[in-house]
């Protein structure tokens, strides 16, 4: 048995072990989910540590027969851009289950049904990372949602219910449309070298440009509403806005992150021809996102929806990164995935301690944190600089190889590409001056500094963040063959500078 | 010289022992004691199909067209569809055993003091047994029905015994004899529609009998404009009766109206039998002239798919809207007609067995849901039901999921299988419309797990009862079934394929 399924039964035996704990042992319930979500951390760490570098093919494989009659396997593996993928994930979880600590409490349900659903979400994190098999993969991809769907609906604030049913049903009408991609992959997948889901198998295909393009769409259109880019991105803000803080960082943490992945593991792998038909366009809604993403988040008066915003910005970049068709712009892309889900996660665990002091989530409402609650002031103060990918934080090193993967072969995009960055030092400091600097509000007077779980909560986000910002090479070697065997099995190749000596 | 007709009463006896139960039922009603009668019928109705049961397990690998004189043809699918139909038949008895939902005495006036005295006597209407085996029978039949005359009787049995029972509820009695009747009246048309059709279809070919007909339809002789007009008249007919648009009007009354239990029947078992004859028509009669009927039936799919899918948005009542639900899936179903391959056959045989018993479940669990004055069907007072009972409102939501086709659940593995088999024959535009209108069917679906889990409720009128054994068996065999066949597909999907086999 592989260790990634090893992983995914851990997170599903220890969901079926809280069902039988009773509701109100509510602070058992949490101390067991957070043991295991740990444990499942710990396991994710050994798996990355101990994934040979030098090989770029799939690793710690298992594949069983699930559905023979359509030739659909159980099979799961990990390259490099995967396991950092995961790794990501089930990083995150514990991070936010401690985090959050007290935010289950307040929901329509019970917090042992809050926990149960974060577990299961876990499942499927990891599933969707590891799936070798389109169908599975698919099946994931959807399953998804509906812990996701409940978590906002049942826990969140505001208008969550409408903003849960929004955010389902956007990511349905892109799944199905995947869904009839897949049907169709499938049939010509039956027609020339029998039925199989295989991804491996599939890249394999030949077929016309024509269906190639319409097949590409319809894997596309699912992951950029996931990612989600511009014009599809308006699920986003209100379900940030309308989910609670732990939701929300691994809704953008993470589950936007199979988009971004999707693209790279199924657009340009199944559909080679396909992606280069289509990059312009996809350089062009990329290059709108960053800017409109950065250009709306200045404009935010709501805090969780300034951070949902700066994310369509970052997904740009990313998506940027990824069509580039290079080498440095697929590894920064990809790099990229990693930091933005811990400066995003610390930037919305820190929003939703604000938030939950200050009971408001109007910018307007804070001003002078520093002085009176300096460690979350400081806290955010980082992960904002991050976000902004100022050199020497995570995020500086991914945005800078994106933006010159980018040049080398699209320069007018990545100049563009570059404004994102001017804008995003305003979209960070201008709320981080009101917020944190000048003058102390005098609602704020009382408020208090991070407590004791909180500061163990964020401290490793914080530290990865700086770590990888200036240590980047440990995740780097490790997407670096992969993002390689990406971009020339798939025909591309880096263009040679045309400045000589 | 003589020969002897040859009957293969082994190959019949599934159907016979059903006809029998239902005559030795009515006779039950006439000469035995009251009392004992509705124990006395369960039992009879219960053995029965579990004989016919057992009978269909020892003919499962036979096959004949020479069964009551080639009036019927026993293969593969024929015995698939037979068996699914008396699964569906036993487990929709269980939720029909649960009397209260049947009228005291039928003949009564609504209101009339007649009616008051027979309700406070706590008389039973028991002939629902003996009809609910006459329907069974018919429908039998119909899936295996290999002439045109067998074919309309089949039709009929069948029918006339459902629109009785529609009008049987006991409570909004007037809503139920209306249901009773439209579905009577229209259903009469529809059955005038397939004789027309019927007597077109003897006129090219100069016999009732399907492979006659086939051969005939095959062979290019006769006239083409006929053939069509033939085959169009008996599409309506079978089309009215798994309530594709534009005949599918009756549809939401006669759910509604039904009493709940016997819209679960309808609603699975019916669909059963009227695509076992519709594929057989489709697959074995007119496929050499698919190329004329295709562009028809795709268009009636992609309408049925959406407007159902559509229209089922705007439903306030429980019954209305899985009456529309079900529309969408007749038109899900009808892509497996167009596909026209033996994948396709696998696949409607897969759906048809898997919505079927996720709609038993779902209304089942309507069933339960009641108030003062009965069952409650309307979606507003539903809201708040995850709180009551997170058990019944959980299976609801999970059945829900499972029509809309999320992954994980039977509905998925069956449209997934429904449309890879009609891409494989090209008819990618319906593909396209179905995965579609199955994203406009999730909102609707989901907008019902949003009011049961998340709205307030606003009244605590509605309670839900506790269910008895019986309906307790049948719901609880039904959900488990679809998470079963959601994980583990394959138990069921390699049985749909080995017996996905049409013979003339």
């Amino acid at each position: 048995m592989s260790i990634l399924t090893v992983m995914m039964l851990i997170c599903v035996i220890g969901a079926g072990m809280l069902f039988f704990i009773p509701t109100a042992k509510t602070v058992l319930v949490k101390q067991i989910s957070l043991a295991i979500s740990i444990l499942v951390a710990l396991i994710g760490i050994y798996l990355v540590g101990s994934l040979d570098k030098t090989q770029s093919g799939m690793q710690f494989v298992e594949i069983r027969n699930w559905i023979p009659t359509f030739g659909i396997n159980y099979s799961v593996g990990v390259d490099g851009i995967s396991a950092v993928l995961i790794l990501m994930s089930v990083l995150l979880v514990p991070i936010v289950l401690l985090a959050t600590w007290n935010e289950s409490e307040n929901g329509r349900w019970s917090v042992r049904t809050f926990q149960i659903l974060v577990l299961i979400l876990e499942v499927f994190m990891i599933g969707v990372f590891a799936a070798t098999d389109l169908f599975l993969f698919y099946v994931f991809f959807e399953a998804m949602l509906i812990p996701v769907y409940f978590l906002i609906a049942g826990y969140g604030s505001g208008e969550r219910a409408a903003a849960a049913v929004k955010f389902l049903l956007y990511s349905l009408f892109g799944g199905l449309l995947m869904l009839a991609a897949i049907i169709g992959t499938y049939v010509i997948a039956g027609n020339q070298i029998g039925k199989t889901f295989d991804i491996e198998k599939l890249s394999t295909l030949q077929i016309d440009q024509t269906t190639q393009n319409l097949l590409f769409l319809g894997f596309f259109l699912a992951f950029a509403i996931k990612a989600p880019l511009w014009p599809f991105h308006t699920w986003l803000p209100d379900a940030a806005r309308s989910a609670t803080t732990g939701t929300s960082v691994l809704l953008v943490g993470v589950l936007d992150k199979v988009g971004t992945y999707g693209m790279i593991k199924f657009c340009l792998k199944l559909f080679p021809e396909a992606s280069r038909y289509f990059t312009p366009w996809i350089i062009g809604l990329a290059l709108v996102s960053i800017i409109y993403g950065a250009i709306v988040a200045i404009g935010q008066k709501d805090i969780r929806g300034l951070i949902a915003f700066t994310s369509i910005s970052h997904f740009g970049f990313i998506t940027m990164g990824i069509f580039a068709m290079t080498t440095q712009g697929m590894s920064g892309a990809n790099l990229y995935m990693f930091n933005h889900a811990f400066s995003t996660a610390a930037l919305f665990l820190i929003a939703g301690w604000m938030i939950a002091r200050r009971k408001s989530a109007n910018i307007a409402d804070f001003g002078g944190l520093q002085r009176v609650t300096p460690v979350m002031a400081w806290s955010f103060f980082i992960a904002g600089l991050s976000s902004l990918a100022l050199p020497g934080l995570a995020s500086f090193v991914s945005e800078f190889l994106v933006l010159v993967g980018t040049f080398t072969r699209y320069p007018v995009a990545a100049v563009i590409g570059t404004i994102g960055i001017i804008l995003a030092a305003l979209y960070i400091l201008i709320p981080v001056q009101r917020a944190l600097h000048g003058q102390t509000l005098k609602s704020n007077e009382n408020l208090s500094d991070l407590d004791i779980r909180e500061r163990v909560a964020i401290a490793p986000v914080i530290l990865l963040i700086i770590l990888l910002g200036l240590f980047p090479k440990p995740i780097l070697d490790l997407i670096n063959p992969a993002a390689k065997t990406v971009i020339t099995s798939n025909g591309f190749s880096d263009p040679v500078s045309k400045v000589k000596k | 010289m003589l020969t002897t007709p040859s009957f293969e009463y082994l190959l019949l006896s599934p159907m016979l022992i059903i006809l029998a139960a239902a005559v030795i039922g009515v006779l039950a009603e006439a000469f035995l004691d009251r009392n004992h009668l509705p124990v006395i019928q369960l039992f009879i109705s219960v053995g029965a199909i579990l004989l016919a049961l057992i009978q269909i397990y020892r003919i499962k690998s036979s096959s004949s067209t020479s069964a009551a004189i080639g009036s019927v043809v026993i293969d593969k699918a024929t015995i698939y569809l037979q068996g699914t139909i008396l699964i569906i038949g036993l487990l929709a008895l269980l939720l029909i055993s649960d009397q209260e939902q049947f009228v005291a005495q039928a003949s009564a006036i609504p209101g009339s003091r007649e009616e008051q005295e027979s309700t406070s006597k706590g008389s039973i209407q028991t002939e629902i047994y003996p009809l609910l085996s006459f329907a069974l029978a018919g429908m039998m039949l119909f899936t295996c029905a290999s002439d045109l005359i067998t074919l309309f009787v089949a039709l009929e049995v069948f029918s006339l015994p459902l629109y009785l029972l529609a009008g049987l509820s006991r409570r909004r009695r007037l809503l139920s004899q209306e249901a009773a009747l439209k579905y009577f009246l229209l259903g009469a048309y529809s059955s005038a529609f397939f004789l027309f059709g019927a007597a077109f279809l003897y006129g090219i070919s100069g016999s009732v009998y399907l492979v006659d007909i086939s051969s005939a339809v095959s062979g290019g002789y006769g006239n083409d404009v006929f053939v069509l007009i033939g085959l169009i008249f008996i599409s309506v007919g079978l089309l009215f009766k798994i309530s594709a648009v534009p005949f599918h009007a009756w549809t939401p009354d006669v759910y509604q109206g039904a009493p709940t239990s016997v819209t679960a029947f309808m609603a699975a078992a019916t669909k059963v039998a009227a695509f076992g004859a519709i594929l057989r028509i489709f697959y074995v009669v007119f496929s050499p002239i698919a190329n004329q009927w295709r562009p028809i039936i795709s268009v009636i799919a992609i309408i049925t798919m959406v407007f159902g899918s559509a229209v089922a948005i705007a439903q306030r009542d429980v019954k209305r809207m899985l009456a529309y639900s079900s529309i969408a899936h007749a038109g899900f179903i009808l892509t497996a007609v167009l596909a026209l391959n033996k994948s396709g056959l696998s696949a409607a045989l897969f759906y048809l067995t898997t919505y079927g018993l996720s709609t038993l479940a779902a209304f089942g669990i309507i069933t339960l849901i009641r108030d003062a004055t009965g069952e409650v069907t309307d979606l507003n007072k539903w809201a708040g039901l995850g709180k009551k009972s997170p058990l019944i409102a959980g299976s609801f939501a999970f059945l829900l999921l499972s029509f809309a086709g999320i992954p994980l659940t039977s509905g998925f593995i069956g449209k997934f299988a429904i449309f890879s088999a009609a891409y494989e024959t090209g008819n990618i535009a319906v593909v396209v419309f179905g995965v579609l209108s199955s994203a406009l069917a999730a909102f609707f679906y989901i907008r019902v797990i949003l009011l049961m889990f998340v709205a307030q409720s606003q009244n605590d009128s509605i309670s839900i009862a506790i269910p008895s054994v019986k309906s307790r068996i049948a719901i609880g065999a039904t959900t488990a079934a679809t998470v079963i066949l959601g994980l583990f597909p394959s138990l069921l999907l390699n049985i749909t394929q080995s017996f996905s086999i049409f013979i003339k």
